[in-house]
């Protein structure tokens, strides 16, 4: 928060990330080299915004000199970094949009097995919503008709094997318990 | 089969064998993409796996990921939407992990130009992701095209792209401002805001090109709110650069947003205005007004927004914010902590003193549950608070010692720590208890620089406190407990007790006997050193090496010992050689915010004397001069706001004076030549020139106060101020310039004593001589000191500068040092106060040991008389001397 005023440029988002209730990251993208390099100080970093944010239910944060706004749902939570002068209301329409098209998605169940199962989904509007850190696009329904995304009907055994693959221990135990 | 795992997986013999399964089943997998026909669903489902792994920090090395990338590549030839699009991303994912990956480019070319609009914007994307510049001319017909494509998604995902472009090509982008223009005019709402941006970031070091640019959007109107921060951001930059007034189009833009019906353009606009330079409470109302508004709003969001921009105004208007208290009130139990602590800073600026004792309860109440950056703003409100309020410093300390004890980081401790020590330092009577509360702090610290300061701060204040043996138990269990650095600064804190307290000596040289056996070679060598002095008992000693360190430049000490080590030389080297140091500046805390922090090791900054000494070495006239040792403030010798600016600096060595004039021409259509001193070099418009003059002392007077007239001459050539030609023929002008006056407070450079009392009986009663002046001018105490600081250019010692208030007598402490020899001039000034008269008694000494000094001793009444004849000829009609 220092007194400049922010630099005019389309480079809005610094990050974006979804981690579930016990702060794994299901999905983060960082999109300025110079913050957090490497995997070792992304994942600190999502650790301790996790550890700070995941008990009040307050929408917005200031973290590390980061502005942070963030949104939960069941057992996820939604993050949208940026810089300390960003315009705060740029990076709630970011967030809106991106949990709005993925609760379409999901057909309401944003949770986190519906969110894995549909991983490739979550994929795409993310990248239709934001690329390279500049705002693609913040109309839940214009990135819904652009990613043209269904449903998974059925859990499909790709998914099964999925958690198994990606060694996520703790995953296959929550997944034993759901099937 | 997989069920069957997740039954044993809790047997953790299992685990191992999984962790290697993993990547052989990657391989298999892989393979499924050779399958013909080709398996839409598995396929997915191995490259969502592909970039989730990826996301998830797992290493793919090269070969492997190459392999995974070629057999992916086959993909291309289904048709399955969502499949074609995950290998978008996949190739986008493993653009710097695989090699050759710009064997798709075919593929997605063919896909950005292709029927399809689904594939067309993505396709840019990832082909612009793994394009370079040589094979961006390839493209660039298609991407022009692209730009100006009348399906939005094609149009933006060209322009974004183009936008990561110019970092690497922004020749080849450059020639796209056409296509981007034209999208600009495009009715949707993101490519407006793209193409907006494009055009900025290639035209953005032309100023006059931006200005066109953005009064062709403020009068057209745009539709999309981002475009509209955008805008504002742009005109906020450009009315920065300019520094134009407040009255131009641009600001009166920035206004209007303010009544826009979209709150992200109102909240934009709102904190362009407060981050504005100058700006005046008048055209701060409208946005406070907005921002009022906002604090009420059910968005926490735009709540935060608003406190948060509030802050700032209090930082500079309090009285600007006054309005909105209220409102302010309301937020201070809000639940989200964050915007909850702001409002309490921002109350605590903008609020009477009566409020302050409810604020600091309400806010200790949940003071454990917000982030460090904002215990950071509390402890900063906290500090500014007590400069305002002197008389809370009780409540004040009882809540950082509180605060204190909390855990927290650095940052947050190092806040409390100097706030602790600022109110230490502007309130006597609340030393005792912050000592007490920062001894009770380094018992328990993890950070060794506050430990180091701390101590440091002990061995400066403690001996002076009217039980210093309290604190010796204190700073000896540091010996014992801590890192290298820690103990050396003890060592050191101990034999400052040791010097100034007579009783305490013995005890002080016991202790000190024990650190000479420590095992680090620092530790060792200061308690050798200060026992071998303090067993002298010598006052004069103890002040030299004990308690007033070195007072040279680092900087400058770091570039004379180089040098000193290039020309080896007989002589042992002297210290008198490098220019002192310049008084530390006391900085103005203005970030009262929270700051990002900065992850670089903050770096010694040379002061400003360190470059003067820096640009004169460089210039051969001024090889021979020695060390520069004092530069003046700049002198303005013009009117701010006239044809040519110029203004003067002082430098004086040791036997010349050398000014130094920058000149600024402000005239766009003159060009001048040959002026003085500039040997013909040209003075083009609006930049500055530099140029030297020195003078040498007729005889050893050091004291030399007098008056320059100046006059600059030159020759004036016109110019066309579109094109900068000039003409041919020229007239020779002159400028009258105010004249420049050397005063006393050249000669004598500043010298921070950190234990006055000590420097003054070091030089001893024998050099002391007394002389009463009265000041018929001066009206109040405060008036004088300032006076007396700024005649005599010395440094005020021991916050001597400050005036108690209802006082009517004051004791002032200066030091400093008189140009030309190597003695210490510590002046020690008496005032008092008698109706509208304040009458002076002053003293100068001087030692020195050898004989050669002595004989400037013997000059002594010289100095005095100069400074008394500075007084005379500077203030002639305000001052009355009687000796």
């Amino acid at each position: 928060m220092d007194s400049t005023s922010p630099e005019p440029s389309l480079y809005t988002v610094k990050a974006v990330f979804i981690l579930d209730n016990d702060g794994n990251r299901l999905l983060s993208k960082y999109y300025d080299p110079e913050l957090y390099p490497s995997m070792k100080e992304q994942k600190t970093f999502e650790k301790n915004v996790f550890n700070k944010t995941h008990k009040a239910d307050n929408e917005i944060a200031f973290l590390e000199g980061m502005t942070i706004v963030y949104k939960s749902s069941i057992d996820l939570f939604f993050y949208v970094v940026g810089s300390a002068q960003e315009n705060e209301l740029m990076l709630m329409s970011v967030l809106n949009c991106l949990f709005d098209s993925l609760s379409h998605i999901l057909r309401k169940n944003v949770e986190r097995r519906c969110l894995l199962e549909n991983m490739e989904g979550v994929f795409l509007v993310v990248d239709e919503i934001i690329d390279g850190g500049v705002i693609l696009e913040s109309d839940p329904q214009q990135v819904l008709q652009k990613v043209n995304y269904r449903l998974m009907s059925e859990p499909a055994y790709g998914f099964v094997l999925f958690d198994y693959i990606t060694g996520n221990v703790e995953a296959q135990t929550d997944r034993s318990q759901l099937l | 089969m997989i069920k069957k795992f997740d039954k044993k997986d809790e047997e953790s013999g299992k685990i191992a064998e999984f962790v290697l399964k993993q990547k052989v089943c990657f391989y298999l997998q892989a393979r499924i993409f050779n399958e013909t026909p080709i398996n839409p669903r598995r396929c997915l489902h191995i490259l969502t796996k592909i970039i989730y792994l990826l996301n998830q920090g797992e290493h793919f090395g090269t070969t492997e990921a190459t392999e995974a990338f070629f057999a992916m590549t086959r993909l291309f030839q289904s048709n399955d939407q969502t499949l074609r699009r995950m290998c978008y991303l996949t190739i986008k994912e493993m653009a710097n992990i695989s090699e050759d990956v710009i064997i798709v480019t075919s593929s997605l070319t063919k896909d950005m130009t292709g029927k399809e609009d689904v594939y067309r914007g993505p396709a840019i994307r990832a082909l612009c992701r793994i394009t370079d510049t040589t094979m961006l001319q390839a493209i660039e017909r298609y991407m022009k095209q692209a730009i100006v494509d009348k399906v939005p998604s094609v149009s933006s995902s060209a322009l974004v792209s183009s936008l990561h472009m110019v970092k690497m090509s922004y020749d080849v982008v450059k020639r796209w401002v056409n296509e981007a223009q034209e999208a600009a005019s495009s009715d949707n709402i993101m490519v407006q805001y793209h193409a907006l941006g494009l055009l900025y970031h290639l035209r953005k070091n032309d100023r006059l090109a931006v200005t066109k640019m953005l009064n062709k959007f403020t009068k057209s109107g745009l539709k999309s709110p981002f475009a509209y921060c955008m805008l504002i951001r742009i005109a906020s930059k450009l009315l920065d650069e300019t520094e134009g007034g407040h009255d131009s189009p641009l600001f009166d833009f920035i206004e209007s947003c303010l009544r826009n019906k979209n709150e992200m353009v109102v909240y934009e606009a709102a904190s362009a205005i407060v981050h504005m330079p100058n700006c005046t409470a008048r055209e701060l109302a409208p946005a406070v007004s907005v921002l009022q508004l906002f604090c009420s709003s059910p968005k926490a969001a735009l709540r935060y927004a608003a406190v948060r921009t509030l802050n700032k105004v209090a930082m500079k208007h309090p009285s600007a914010v006054t309005a909105c208290n209220l409102d302010l009130e309301n937020l201070i139990t809000d639940s989200n902590r964050s915007i909850a602590t702001l409002a309490i800073t921002t109350l605590l600026k903008t609020g009477s003193e009566s409020s302050v004792d409810r604020l600091m309860k309400q806010i200790s109440s949940f003071v454990s549950e917000i982030s460090d950056e904002f215990k950071v703003v509390v402890v900063q409100a906290i500090s500014a608070l007590c400069q305002k309020y002197p008389r809370k410093h009780s409540v004040m300390m009882n809540f950082l010692s509180n605060m204190l004890r909390d855990d927290g980081g650095f940052e947050y401790k190092r806040a409390i720590v100097d706030c602790i020590i600022s109110i230490i330092e502007e309130n006597p009577e609340s030393k005792e208890t912050g000592l007490a509360h920062l001894c009770e702090f380094i018992e328990d610290c993890e950070h060794t620089v506050l430990a180091t300061k701390i101590l440091h701060l002990l061995g400066k204040e403690g001996p002076r406190t009217p039980q210093p043996s309290k604190y010796i138990r204190f700073i000896f269990n540091r010996v014992v407990l801590e890192s290298e650095a820690v103990r050396a600064a003890a060592v050191s804190a101990l034999a400052k007790f040791g010097a100034q307290n007579d009783d305490l000596l013995p005890s002080v040289l016991v202790l000190l006997q024990r650190c000479m056996m420590d095992s680090d070679d620092e530790v060792r060598d200061r308690a050798t050193f200060y026992m071998n002095v303090l067993q002298q008992k010598q006052k004069a000693l103890n002040a030299a090496y004990i308690f007033n360190g070195l007072s040279v430049s680092i900087p400058g000490l770091e570039k004379s010992l180089h040098q000193y080590t290039l020309e080896p030389s007989e002589k042992p080297f002297d210290m008198k050689t490098v220019p002192l140091a310049t008084a530390p500046i006391t900085e103005q805390k203005t970030e009262i915010a929270p700051v990002a922090t900065s992850k670089l090791p903050e770096k010694l900054a040379p002061s400003r004397q360190d470059i003067y000494q820096e640009q004169l070495a460089a210039i051969p006239e001024f090889q021979g001069l020695g060390p520069l040792f004092k530069s003046s403030e700049p002198v303005q010798l013009t009117e701010a706001e006239t044809e040519y600016v110029v203004r003067c600096i002082k430098h004086t060595f040791a036997g010349h004076m050398v000014f130094q004039f920058d000149c600024t021409n402000t005239l766009n259509d003159q060009l001048l030549q040959k002026v003085p001193h500039f040997s013909y070099k040209t003075w083009s418009p609006r930049r500055p020139m530099r140029s030297y003059i020195w003078v040498i002392y007729a005889s050893c007077l050091f004291a030399v106060s007098c008056t320059f007239s100046c006059t600059m001459k030159y020759l004036v050539r016109d110019c066309d101020p579109n094109t900068g030609e000039p003409d041919d023929d020229g007239y020779d002008d002159e400028y009258v310039l105010e004249d420049l006056e050397v005063t006393v407070a050249d000669h004598i450079q500043k010298v921070l004593k950190p234990n006055f009392g000590a420097a003054w009986d070091e030089v001893g009663d024998e050099f002391e001589k007394e002389e009463t002046f009265a000041l018929a001018s001066v009206r109040t105490l405060d008036e004088a000191v300032g006076n007396i600081i700024s005649f005599l250019g010395m440094q005020p010692c021991e916050r001597s500068d400050k005036v108690p208030e209802n006082k009517n007598s004051h004791v002032l402490f200066l030091a400093g040092e008189l140009m030309n020899i190597s003695g210490i001039g510590a002046g020690k000034l008496a005032l008092l106060k008698s109706q509208d008269r304040c009458s002076i008694s002053s003293g100068y000494n001087h030692q020195d040991s050898s004989l050669h000094h002595m004989r400037i001793y013997q000059f002594n009444p010289i100095v005095l008389q100069s400074v008394a004849f500075g007084f005379l000829s500077e203030r002639v009609n305000k001052i009355e001397i009687c000796i």
